[in-house]
């Protein structure tokens, strides 16, 4: 007996697998069309907005010190970079300095901020390609994190700990302290990580010449952050325009050379630690005073005063019902967030609340990309690289 | 920051080579904005990006205004945001867009990461971006009625995709 195998007709046949918008490996509410001719990927269509819930609309009608809590819903890997983002836009827009003590806390729990958020991509995007063990070690040092944001303002992962101006309350007697004790343990989990990680021939397979993008194809597309110097290319906020005396950090900028998936990884390993570095630095810097500035027509007064003097009564009453009013003008801020560049443009019409606000979120650029960049790799291998991106829909979405 | 002898140089040329398209130009904390004539953009885009004193090789963001409740020469602006990887400088550019229906040219040719941004100023602004590879909403579902950034967009209004059940 002979075998006949009817010739099947493939042509024009693609089979096509919906990723997410509820799927596991996404991380989020993405929801990705991929059409695949066996399991090679040959066209891929990337739709988001799964997540939007009207950020910028609901600032127009919040009075600005009120937009902070939304700030945090942002990015929600590491919130006090959207605090720092925001305080920092309407800052501007006022002409604001703020006291050396308020900039050297927000250096110091931006770094934090930006390892633990390094540590949950790095952490979920090896659980996605089998590595488990490492998700653990990721994700323990996050804790202690955010006990030490905790101890500053009493909440954990959406922390409204900025405001305009300032922050909500100074930093407790053992920051310093507890500070130290994050940064001796860390070195620890990030070795682990390494250790099992870096060389690892699986990884390797699995993440070396995956997705490589090159210095000007990252460019053209907007790219930022980690995943832009993975490609070779030294930008960086804090070193480029320096805010917040970083100019006067010691620390330098890890980059990549093929932009791949396996790039991305050592970046961001490296970044963790020279924000260690920064945060070394600026503990042992960190100057005496206020943590607001002297002025009330922008800060709350003591919650104590409030009930026990009319003019802080007053003061509390004028901000809570009448809000800062800035002049008019528009200002476009940005800071250097764990995915790159984060901007907040503000026009404002006088008024008490923001007449338009426009995030720029680092990773809305980076996944455009992506409609370009997955034809032609392996379904297998789409996995790998968008765990690598650090999407958080948060902030693309808004 | 944009220093101050940098952003003459910007504006010195862009002047000399668009005279008539350059509106008006502020300084506003540092911001260095530059109010263009919209049927110009393309080129003045295209001139910002190749220009090898200008280079402003990387588009960070578009995004749209309305300005119905400011007072203001026209409804809708556009709103250009670019860096310069090499020269470290930025620029803003703003085209005001004066009719009822807003259309300006894309600017996906120059940059590809305009392709997002100009989708998302159409999802909620409905400003149109001519020769735009894939013009569709991007924020919203594509059963979406009107633009809910607009400033005469009711917030309250709902958008059933089933009739209610009686």
């Amino acid at each position: 007996m002979t075998l006949t195998v009817e010739p099947l007709e493939r042509l024009g046949e693609l089979m096509v697998v919906n990723i997410g918008p509820i799927h596991p490996a996404t991380h989020g509410t993405i929801y990705l069309k991929a059409y695949l001719d066996g399991e090679v990927i040959v066209k891929a269509e990337p739709d988001v907005g799964y997540l939007h819930r009207c950020f910028e609309k609901m600032c127009e009608t919040h009075p600005y010190h009120t937009v902070m809590p939304y700030t945090d819903r942002l990015n929600y890997c590491s919130c006090f970079m959207n605090n720092v983002g925001w305080a920092m836009a309407v800052e501007k827009l006022l002409g604001l300095e703020i006291t050396p003590k308020c900039q050297y806390v927000r250096v110091i729990l931006n770094e934090f901020n930006r390892i633990i958020d390094h540590m949950v991509c790095i952490g979920t995007n090896l659980v996605d390609v089998g590595a488990l063990t490492n998700f653990w070690y990721a994700f323990q040092p996050r804790e202690m994190v955010y006990t030490l944001l905790e101890k500053c303002c009493g909440a954990r992962l959406t922390v409204n700990y900025c405001q305009i101006g300032g922050l909500i309350r100074d930093i407790p007697s053992d920051f310093d302290n507890e500070s130290k004790t994050i940064l001796k343990a860390l070195p620890r989990f990030i070795e682990d990580i390494e250790g099992l990680i870096t060389h690892n021939r699986i990884f390797i397979d699995r993440t070396k010449g995956i997705n490589p993008v090159t210095a000007d194809q990252a460019i053209d597309w907007g790219w930022t952050g980690p995943c832009l110097r993975a490609c070779g290319v030294a930008y960086d906020v804090r070193k480029a325009h320096p805010y917040y005396d970083y100019d006067k950090f010691d620390f330098s900028i890890p980059t990549g050379t093929n932009g791949d998936v396996y790039d991305r990884y050592l970046v961001r390993i490296a970044e963790m630690y020279q924000s260690m570095k920064i945060i070394e630095q600026a503990l042992e810097g960190l100057p005496d005073g206020p943590v607001t500035v002297k002025d009330n027509r922008y800060i709350f007064p003591e919650k104590e005063n409030v009930y026990s003097n009319i003019e802080s009564l007053m003061n509390h009453f004028k901000l809570v019902m009448h809000g800062i009013k800035p002049p008019v003008g528009e200002v476009y801020s940005y800071t250097e967030a764990a995915n790159g560049e984060l901007g907040f443009y503000l026009i404002s019409d006088g008024g008490s609340h923001p007449y338009r606000v426009k995030v720029r979120p680092p990773c809305f650029a980076i996944f455009q990309a992506m409609e370009d960049m997955l034809p032609g790799h392996m379904i297998a291998d789409l996995i790998a690289i968008l765990g690598s991106l650090n999407l958080v829909m948060g902030e693309l979405d808004r | 920051m944009t220093s101050n002898v940098e952003q003459k140089v910007i504006v010195k040329k862009l002047k000399s080579m668009f005279p008539e398209s350059i509106l008006e130009v502020t300084d506003f904390r540092g911001d260095l904005q530059i109010l263009v004539d919209r049927e110009k953009i393309l080129e003045i885009c295209r001139y910002l990006k190749t220009d090898k004193e200008l280079n402003f090789n990387m588009l960070l963001d578009v995004c749209g205004v309305d300005y119905l409740q400011m007072n203001s020469q026209a409804r809708f602006a556009v709103v250009y945001h670019m860096y310069s990887l090499n020269k470290k400088h930025r620029v803003r550019l703003k085209a005001f867009l004066n009719d009822d229906t807003p259309v300006v040219e894309s600017v996906c040719s120059i940059w590809k990461s305009a392709n997002w941004f100009e989708r998302e100023a159409y999802d909620l602004f409905g400003i149109q971006f001519k020769n735009h590879p894939n013009l569709k909403r991007i924020l919203t579902h594509p059963n979406f009625h009107g633009h809910p950034l607009r400033k005469d967009y009711d917030s309250t209004k709902r958008h059933p995709q089933v009739e209610r059940r009686k």
